[in-house]
């Protein structure tokens, strides 16, 4: 296949980007999206220029490392694809690909399709775990969980971090990703005691950070990888009203 | 021994710390005789922790939580990124809810057979018993393991075991291990005890007054060099199977930490311990990035076969019956499919050289369902492989329900990799080393779902013990930036850099890096021999040298430079290459993962050579290009006593 390939390069983040055209005369059906990216870095380093960045580690779909906006879609056209799984044979000989990194003012761009998605971090950090140390936890049988909540949690638990919903969002609001570990943890009996508290200090704390509010659109299901229920959007809502009611204060 | 010349004999390990006592009160006693800090003491004394994936994230978190000063590092954006998160089947652990027989006895046995007796007898029955306590943490932590309609937690089996004892979380186990851990470091970043650097990778070691004292790091974003003191240092760094360039491995994998730690004086054990499985997707193209793994469980349901013509390229569907060999049932008639994953990989290789090979190149066998969708419905084999064949056919294009799957093994994991004794602890005071990045647990061949397991012991329980006792000691000197020993491994770090950038040659990284990795495959891979080691060994120096004089790397080190990163790993991957290959023909005897073809029995399985080789292999590093020393540690089997595995 025959491809024009238009990406945002930026070379640093103070930098100001633009798009830029390639391109590639030998692309393979069978070669991922990334791989074809790696053909087109070897040719630019043999031109000596400079190749294009982007993240990626595992190439398997689950430690969220890759996104970019492929066409104006984060992820690209496949559902339920990340963006290192996503392969050529779903582009056509001609075609003409835009690729840009994830846009949103939480996610500064470090380089090219580089972004500094720390914030993700800082969320969990505010709350998005069970405080329980080493060595403390009881015989783990003493925990029955009932398999619909367990089946639920994980669903929630899935979520692999790369900031596609942040990407889609036109508000730029990170709240599936903050509302699925809400959920995973706030389905499972372990998780009680800190529901509340956990619901609203990373509500506020997303709100802190450069986040948009969310207003119902969804856009962030639609792109997600792993398909995170928009429910779980509801679950968090609902467990903030109840610490509001409850006077829970965030820290 | 072969290979005399390309290596130095040196004194034997005499001592490996282990307690004295019966093997199942080993641990408890260590416990007991391990020195204990203060708590008021902890916060003064500071621990640096490279890597943060189980192993890493489980000991960072849990030395937070007890209060010491930890830096966590590592080259993803997030330590939640970390590879241990792409493990799929599941974890160990000698619960015996099913009661089915399972006990830590039991757990311990399977795994130092599984090994093939090359592992340390001790250290496997301290990770069969922590197993218990794994299960216990990571359940009250919130990860969402499966549950049956009880409430309670679902097993299932795996290979090399009779028993149901693998915890798992959907193919997603890794994922939801790794992002429990995770989230207790994070918990401890909020306490203010733990520091994360991410996109920050170590490039040397600082040893002052012969104690591991800190490291040197390159900030990724930046491209800054930074000096990072403590009182400890633990390497977590993960396994070294990138050295092949195709692996199951994450892109980013690397060995520098280890290797820099090793050429630091820390003794590098049994590289030549690697283990190939047997069911990946095969190799597309030249353009070929990384290989992905297709569980195992395939094997219960899936038959292998491959044309009993050579070089038969018809569709699969219109090849009979009779036509058909079905070579692991004709093999292996006990076993069948089911056979060990050494076993299976070896078996797949023989085909493709024999010329029964499908596929692009030739190297592929199939993976055939026709049966069991015929015998169970495609429903059921739905359910239980659904998203398995969903992942198949995104990569390959092709739908499993329809054509048999093509697969090919790949490298998946290191069993070799730094020397530590009982209590984790390198040759180098200061220095531990936790997870896949230590040798310690699984011989020559690791069992299904014991990676996580070791992983989480070392992490969450073994290492913040042992740890805290050599902590007892501390706080050591202060040591001074402007150290002599720190300017040292600074300016080397420096020296490297500036000289990967100035060669400006005509080959990418890239390029050196999938020649030194198919080398290595065709050489040290599933099979190895004499003279293939040989032809490696006058091999990889001189590309080695050319790497050096020809590489093309664009760009400065002031930044973020993704080639420059790549350069900088793929260098230490073609030293390790050198000392994987001398190991491998050094050691003239069969074993698990390492098969030797001038070792083998009548009808060509492997031969282990237990009167000459029950030994671990810790090599020191001499100098470049000086012939590495070898320092033998003796395995003694008191409890578990080896025998020739068979599965006929």
């Amino acid at each position: 296949m025959k491809l024009t390939l238009r990406i945002w390069r930026q070379a640093s983040p103070e930098a100001k980007g633009k798009m830029q055209s390639y391109t590639l005369d030998d692309v393979e059906p069978d070669m991922s999206f990334l791989e074809m990216l790696d053909v087109l870095n070897e040719k630019l380093v043999l031109d000596g220029k400079d190749p294009v960045s982007f993240d990626h580690d595992c190439r398997e779909g689950i430690c969220g490392s890759c996104g970019m906006v492929i066409n104006g879609n984060a992820h690209g056209p496949q559902q339920y694809t990340t963006t290192c799984q996503l392969h050529m044979r779903h582009f056509n000989d001609g075609d003409t690909i835009d690729i840009e990194p994830w846009r949103a003012r939480a996610f500064p761009v470090v380089k090219d399709l580089v972004v500094d998605r720390s914030a993700f971090d800082e969320i969990i950090k505010s709350g998005g775990y069970i405080s329980v140390n080493t060595g403390s936890a009881p015989e783990a049988h003493a925990i029955p969980v009932d398999k619909v909540s367990a089946d639920d949690a994980f669903d929630a638990a899935t979520c692999i971090g790369c900031g596609a919903c942040v990407a889609a969002c036109p508000n730029g609001s990170s709240m599936l990703f903050t509302a699925a570990k809400v959920t995973h943890l706030g389905l499972l009996p372990q998780g009680q005691p800190e529901r509340q508290t956990r619901a609203i200090n990373m509500l506020a704390k997303q709100d802190e950070l450069d986040f948009g509010g969310c207003t119902n659109v969804g856009a962030c299901h639609e792109v997600c990888p792993k398909g995170i229920p928009l429910a779980s959007i509801a679950q968090l809502n609902h467990d903030v009203l109840g610490a509001t009611l409850a006077g829970a204060r965030s820290d | 021994m072969q290979g005399e010349g390309r290596y130095v004999l040196g004194d034997p390990i005499a001592d490996t710390r282990a307690p004295d006592s019966p093997i199942g009160d080993r641990w408890s006693d260590r416990k007991f005789s391990a020195r204990l800090v203060n708590p008021a003491n902890r916060r003064k004394m500071s621990v640096i922790v490279v890597g943060t994936g189980l192993a890493g994230g489980a000991a960072a978190a849990t030395l937070g939580e007890a209060g010491y000063h930890v830096k966590s590092f590592c080259y993803q954006d997030s330590p939640r990124r970390a590879h241990s998160i792409a493990a799929q089947g599941g974890i160990n652990a000698a619960k015996n809810y099913r009661y089915d027989g399972d006990s830590v006895y039991r757990l311990f046995y399977d795994t130092v057979k599984g090994g093939d007796f090359r592992s340390r007898e001790s250290n496997v029955h301290r990770l069969a018993e922590v197993s218990l306590n794994i299960i216990d943490q990571c359940v009250a932590q919130g990860v969402p393991f499966a549950r049956e309609y009880s409430g309670l937690l679902d097993t299932r089996s795996f290979g090399g075991t009779q028993v149901s004892r693998t915890f798992y979380a959907r193919g997603q186990t890794g994922q939801q291990l790794l992002l429990g851990a995770y989230q207790a470091l994070e918990r401890q970043v909020h306490a203010g005890t733990v520091e994360v650097h991410p996109r920050t990778e170590m490039l040397d070691l600082i040893v002052v007054d012969g104690k591991a004292r800190g490291i040197v790091t390159r900030n990724l974003f930046t491209g800054r060099l930074d000096v990072h003191l403590a009182d400890a240092v633990i390497l977590c760094s993960g396994g070294y199977g990138n050295v092949y360039y195709l692996s199951t491995n994450a892109k980013g994998s690397n060995v520098t930490a280890a290797w820099r730690a090793h050429k630091r004086g820390a003794l590098f054990a049994n590289p030549c311990y690697t283990q190939i499985h047997p069911t990946c997707i095969p190799v597309s193209g030249e353009y070929q990035s990384k290989l992905t793994l297709m569980s195992e469980s395939l094997r219960n349901d899936g038959r292998v076969w491959v044309p009993k013509e050579r070089g038969d390229d018809r569709n699969p569907n219109d090849i009979g019956e009779d036509e058909r060999d079905y070579y692991l049932e004709r093999q292996y008639p006990a076993f069948g499919n089911l056979v060990p994953r050494d076993i299976a990989s070896r078996a797949a290789k023989n085909m493709c050289d024999a010329g029964h090979g499908v596929g692009p190149g030739g190297l592929g066998v199939y993976l055939d369902f026709k049966d069991a969708i015929e015998r169970l419905g495609r429903s059921a084999v739905e359910a239980k492989y659904g998203n398995l064949f969903e992942m198949y056919e995104r990569i390959t294009g092709d739908d499993p329900y329809e054509r048999p799957m093509r697969i090919y093994p790949a490298i998946h994991y290191t069993m070799g990799g730094l020397w530590v004794d009982y209590d984790l602890r390198s040759t180098i005071p200061g220095l531990f080393v936790g997870g896949e990045a230590n040798f310690s647990d699984h011989g020559a061949n690791r069992l299904g779902a014991s990676a996580l397991m070791q992983g989480l012991s070392d992490g969450y329980f073994v290492l913040p013990t042992t740890v805290a006792d050599y902590l007892a000691d501390a706080p050591f000197d202060e040591v001074p930036e402007d150290h002599p020993a720190v300017q040292e491994a600074v300016d080397a770090a420096r020296s490297r850099i500036d000289k990967l950038l100035s060669a400006n040659g005509n080959r990418t990284v890239d390029s050196f890096h999938r020649e030194l990795g198919q080398l290595v495959w065709d050489q040290c891979g599933m099979a190895r021999s004499k003279e293939g080691l040989e032809k490696a060994l006058d091999r990889i120096p001189s590309l080695r040298a050319e790497f050096w004089r020809d590489v093309k790397i664009v760009g400065t080190g002031d930044g973020f430079n993704q080639s420059l990163e790549k350069a900088n790993r793929v260098a230490d991957f073609m030293e390790l290459a050198e000392l994987m290959c001398i190991d491998a023909l050094h050691r003239e005897e069969s074993c698990g993962g390492h098969f030797r073809v001038e070792s083998q029995t009548e009808d060509g399985e492997a031969q282990r050579d237990d009167e000459n080789f029950s030994y671990v292999a810790a090599w020191e590093y001499a100098g470049d290009n000086q012939p590495p020393v070898l320092h033998k540690e003796d395995l003694e089997f008191s409890y578990v006593h080896p025998t020739q595995r068979s599965y006929k």
